[in-house]
């Protein structure tokens, strides 16, 4: 007698592409499962780390077909990674999760069985251009400014639109007055000390263009030459996320073009999951271009890494606030980043860093996953929200658009009004001695001094 | 077995989606850390709460479906293999910390509560759970509960029997009882007969622990050696000159490999042993203490002992030491670890027993152990793809099992008997014994549901459950 319905899928195996030694490498001890949010949330350890990798090993071995159960539990996987961090074996998660859900989304894409309108039309087509995506923004962004957006929110008006592309919009932030581009150079400020490229994304270039901006001026205070170039998009996480590595290649070799890599000193990225995205350029796709990828993936640099590397110039503002820390995922597990940003924040005078409970348990934003597991974001949203505000921390700082997003749509369902900011608008305020709490309008928009670019000498 | 009907009640007192039973979840389920056993369950649940306990065990009760608790699934004996087509139940669900008595002394937790949770929700309160297993970032309360686990400070602070004070358990009839002065009037103190029991004597839902006052101060060192048997005998001295170290640790060359690989934490590769010596208490006492044990180190040999410069390379040395185990997928693709115990003195022999026997059976053997108990743990490695090797595994560890016990020692410190070594227990325990320990266990769980077949080798468990898996 059978309960439930499990289907089989006809895809072929997923696992092909991946190394037998890199599963095999998993000697199933557990100790993962507790660094794993949806493994902390439900107990089962289909969603933990060590049964996800047991799960796709036997469909690799092929003693276990590809169920829809199956396929449940390796989507309800955020690709957070802190199972990563957490194995003493070195097993490699990312690189089996990554190749295996890529696989099982191209067979569906292929076949078209669970064509989906969402990820084909919004995530795939709208999301990674920042064109597209900013003209679709133009009416909200209208709406909100007349303040009908609140009205519309608070009415729960959004509940009448198809329920993903409501918690899309419910991600917005409030309205930030419209931002200038970013000057294709801002030059060091003191001493030079490097030259660097900064990547700008999609979703981070649209919606925290502020903190661009602020990461410029950090790095001009810095000694950094800055450079913007243009050309450059999205990273391909989102297609890749979506089973798209086709698309997402295309976006790859566009920044390999818009990068000229023997100019800069580095690509300094200042989202986590771009970062970590650029940061493995070179794995993702076997072609005659992978070493040109591996180079450039060798360049990339978390902007807080590459400061403190450095040596960090003392700011000389004053921000007499308690802030605490949320670790990105992607920074925090993909690529190690934890102590910098902190030992960056740790220098402002007058700031006392809390601690956050948790820290490096997944927000719930995941990239996409928001908008495509709103049951199990939610959960870690709440969960997030709930430490933050125990901390009794007056703004929260994480250094990832979605993190950021989501971070600030879970605050608002909770009635808080704490600032969501990246580290680097901090340390912005401090270095141009701008008070606290920070005006929005005074981070926008401005360089220090020329922005023409240099002449250039090869 | 009326299994459809089983599964059909277990839903309706839990909830559908709390009980899993398509086979391609059921996979997950079918060993614990300890992998050369697997058996698939008949299903998974997950209760939410005592109450929820006590109605599972009900259901399986009544049908005679063995049961078996599970926590995080780190256990090392194979205590959470389903044989028998048994139902697995799920602590992980029962998460809460419940309450931090500090004037008291003692913490309420729920079984599924991983031990580190507790240890991060003491943090700054200036106490400490004691029990430190090396699993500790994801085994539960009441997994270690179970197995009597011990850690690296167990040394001086004890294992966890001695930090328990009382328990919430779901007995093998489905009623729910408190154990120990602490969890109520006319709760009996018998905790201490549950601990260690490995599920066969109830589900533990609760745990009243003791909350340990931190040390004044801490001075940890790393010592390292051209040979392990100079590094036994620093800890044979350490512990004749009186002194109770925290902890005192020993890692061989091969898993030191492993561990820099994962850590770099800058141990020399060339080493054959590392030492890890932790002392604490108040100052004045540990200058005296920490001078005697430099003079023994030397005295026995040591290259170079490094005093840890300050709490983060305190931190780094013992994340090293706990993760080590676990790092061993960067040697091999399966191992099993074993947990003997021999007198200290015994230590220079059981290690030099321990190369022999590998090297008679062609198998690599890395080790760390609890040295200042005189706890070794022979990590095995095999490759499980291929059986000829998985069997002169299996067969060193036995001979290593045996010598254990011609040492004066036992076979099991810390990760219990499990499934993996009940059939030792006749040779450790005279027959008459392990029929009082059996007609224990029935009072508990009169209907023979729990755990059945694990930690004693009795009649109920089936034929060659205990058998490696093809
Ligand atoms: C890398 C590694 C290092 C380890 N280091 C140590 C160490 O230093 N010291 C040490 O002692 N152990 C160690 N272990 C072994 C293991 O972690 C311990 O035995 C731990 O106590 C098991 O906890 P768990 O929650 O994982 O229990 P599980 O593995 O889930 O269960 C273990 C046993 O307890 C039973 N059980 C679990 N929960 C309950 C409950 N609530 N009520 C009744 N019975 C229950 C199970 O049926 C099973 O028999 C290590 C394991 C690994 C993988
Ligand atoms: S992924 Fe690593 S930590 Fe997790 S079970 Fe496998 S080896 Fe252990
Ligand atoms: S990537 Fe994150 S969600 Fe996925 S298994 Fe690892 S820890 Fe869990």
């Amino acid at each position: 007698m059978c309960f439930d319905h499990d289907y089989e899928s006809p895809s072929p195996n997923p696992a092909a592409g991946i190394a037998r030694e890199t599963l095999r490498r998993c000697i199933h001890c557990g100790l993962c499962t507790s660094s794993c949010p949806t493994f902390t949330e439900l107990g089962d350890e289909n969603d933990g780390p060590r049964g996800r990798i047991q799960l796709m090993r036997q469909v690799a071995e092929g003693s276990l077909p590809l169920t829809g159960r199956v396929r449940e539990h390796l989507e309800l996987c955020l690709d957070c990674r802190a199972c990563e961090t957490a194995c003493p074996s070195g097993v490699e998660y990312g690189r089996i999760v990554e190749p295996f859900r890529t696989a099982m989304l191209a067979a569906d894409r292929r076949w078209e069985q669970r064509f989906d309108w969402f990820r084909e039309l919004i995530l795939l087509r709208l999301f990674p251009y920042p064109e597209r995506l900013r003209v679709m923004l133009g009416p909200v962004r209208m709406s909100q400014r007349w303040g009908l957006f609140d009205i519309v929110r608070r009415l729960g008006l959004l509940k009448l639109l198809p329920e993903r592309l409501a918690r899309m919009t419910e991600l917005l932030p409030d309205p930030a007055p419209g931002t200038p581009r970013l000057p294709r150079f801002s030059p060091a400020v003191g001493r030079k000390r490097a030259r660097v490229a900064l990547f700008v994304g999609c979703v981070a270039d649209v919606m925290f263009r502020h903190v661009h901006w602020a990461t410029i001026r950090v790095l001009q205070h810095n000694g950094c030459d800055v450079f913007v170039p243009r050309g450059q998009g999205c990273c391909g996480a989102i297609h890749l996320h979506c089973g798209d590595a086709l698309g997402a290649r295309r976006l790859a070799d566009q920044n390999l073009v818009a990068f000229e890599l023997d100019r800069y000193d580095a690509i300094v990225v200042n989202h986590g999951g771009c970062g970590a995205m650029l940061r493995e350029y070179g794995v993702h796709w076997r072609d005659g271009l992978q070493p040109h990828r591996k180079k450039f993936a060798a360049k990339v640099v978390d902007v807080h890494e590459f400061i403190e590397q450095l040596g960090m110039t003392l700011p000389a503002g004053r921000i007499d606030a308690a802030v605490t820390y949320h670790d990105s995922c992607h920074l925090a597990h993909a690529q190690r980043v934890t102590a910098a940003p902190r030992q960056m924040l740790a220098r402002v005078p007058g700031l006392k860093m809390i601690d956050l409970p948790e820290s490096l348990l997944c927000c719930g934003s995941a990239g996409t996953y928001n908008l495509v597991q709103p049951e199990m974001a939610d959960r870690l949203g709440r969960r997030k929200v709930e430490n933050i505000l125990r901390t009794g921390a007056s703004a929260v700082l994480a250094a990832n658009a979605g993190c950021m997003l989501q971070i600030a749509a879970e605050l608002r369902k909770a009635g808080a009004q704490l600032p969501v900011l990246h580290p680097m608008e901090l340390l912005d305020l401090a270095y141009r001695e701008l008070p606290w709490p920070p005006d929005s309008r005074a981070t926008a928009g401005r360089t220090n001094g020329n922005t023409s670019p240099p002449r250039l000498i090869r | 077995m009326a299994l459809p009907e089983l599964i059909a009640e277990l839903r309706r007192v839990l909830s559908p989606d709390r009980v899993l039973h398509a086979p391609s979840e059921l996979a997950a389920y079918d060993c614990d850390a300890y992998t050369v056993v697997r058996r698939r369950p008949t299903a998974v649940v997950f209760p939410h709460d005592p109450a929820e306990v006590s109605a599972v065990v009900t259901q399986c009760a009544q049908r005679r479906v063995p049961l078996i608790p599970r926590g995080a699934g780190t256990g090392l004996a194979g205590g959470c293999v389903p044989i028998d087509g048994a139902v697995v139940l799920m602590l992980t669900r029962l998460n809460r910390i419940l309450e931090i008595n500090l004037r008291d002394r003692w913490a309420l937790v729920e079984a599924g509560v991983p031990n580190l949770q507790l240890a991060r929700a003491l943090a700054g309160t200036g106490y400490h759970y004691a029990p430190d297993p090396s699993s500790q970032g994801a085994s539960t309360i009441g997994g270690n509960v179970a197995t009597n686990a011990g850690g690296p400070h167990t040394l001086k602070y004890g294992v966890t029997v001695n930090h328990v004070l009382g328990l919430e358990v779901v007995l093998g009839d489905g009623s729910v009882r408190r154990f120990g002065p602490v969890a109520g009037a006319g709760a009996p103190d018998i905790s201490g007969l549950i601990v260690g029991s490995e599920g066969r004597m109830g589900i533990v839902t609760k745990a009243w622990v003791r909350l340990t006052p931190n040390p004044h101060e801490f001075r940890t060192f790393r010592a390292i050696y051209g040979d392990v048997e100079s590094a036994t005998r620093t800890v044979s001295r350490i512990i004749a000159a009186g002194i109770i170290p925290a902890a005192m640790e020993l890692m061989d060359r091969g898993i030191i490999g492993a561990v820099e690989d994962a850590y770099h934490f800058g141990f020399s590769r060339e080493a054959e042993a590392v030492l890890i010596i932790e002392i604490d208490g108040p100052p004045p006492g540990l200058d005296r203490q920490q001078a005697q044990i430099l003079e023994l180190c030397a005295q026995c040999g040591a290259q170079e002992v490094l005093a840890a410069a300050d709490p983060a390379m305190r931190d780094a040395l013992w994340k090293c030491r706990k993760m080590a185990v676990g790092a061993v997928g960067r040697l091999s693709p399966s191992y099993f670890i074993q947990d003997g115990v021999v007198p200290r003195t015994q230590l220079p022999h059981i290690l030099r027993r321990i190369a022999e026997v590998a090297a008679a059976n062609r198998v690599r053997i890395v080790n760390v152990a609890h040295a200042g108990d005189g706890n070794v743990h022979p990590i095995i490695l095999y490759d499980d793809a291929d059986p000829e090797q998985l069997r002169r595994a299996l067969r060193a560890g036995e001979e290593l099992l045996l010598e254990c016990i011609a040492c004066g020692g036992s076979v099991t410190a810390e990760h219990g008997i499990g499934i993996e070594k009940r059939e030792f227990m006749s040779r450790q325990y005279a027959a008459a014994d392990l029929k009082a320990m059996q007609r224990t266990a029935e009072v508990f769980d009169p209907f023979e549901i729990l755990n059945p077949g694990k930690l004693l080798p009795d009649r109920t468990a089936g034929a060659g459950a205990g058998r490696p898996n093809e």
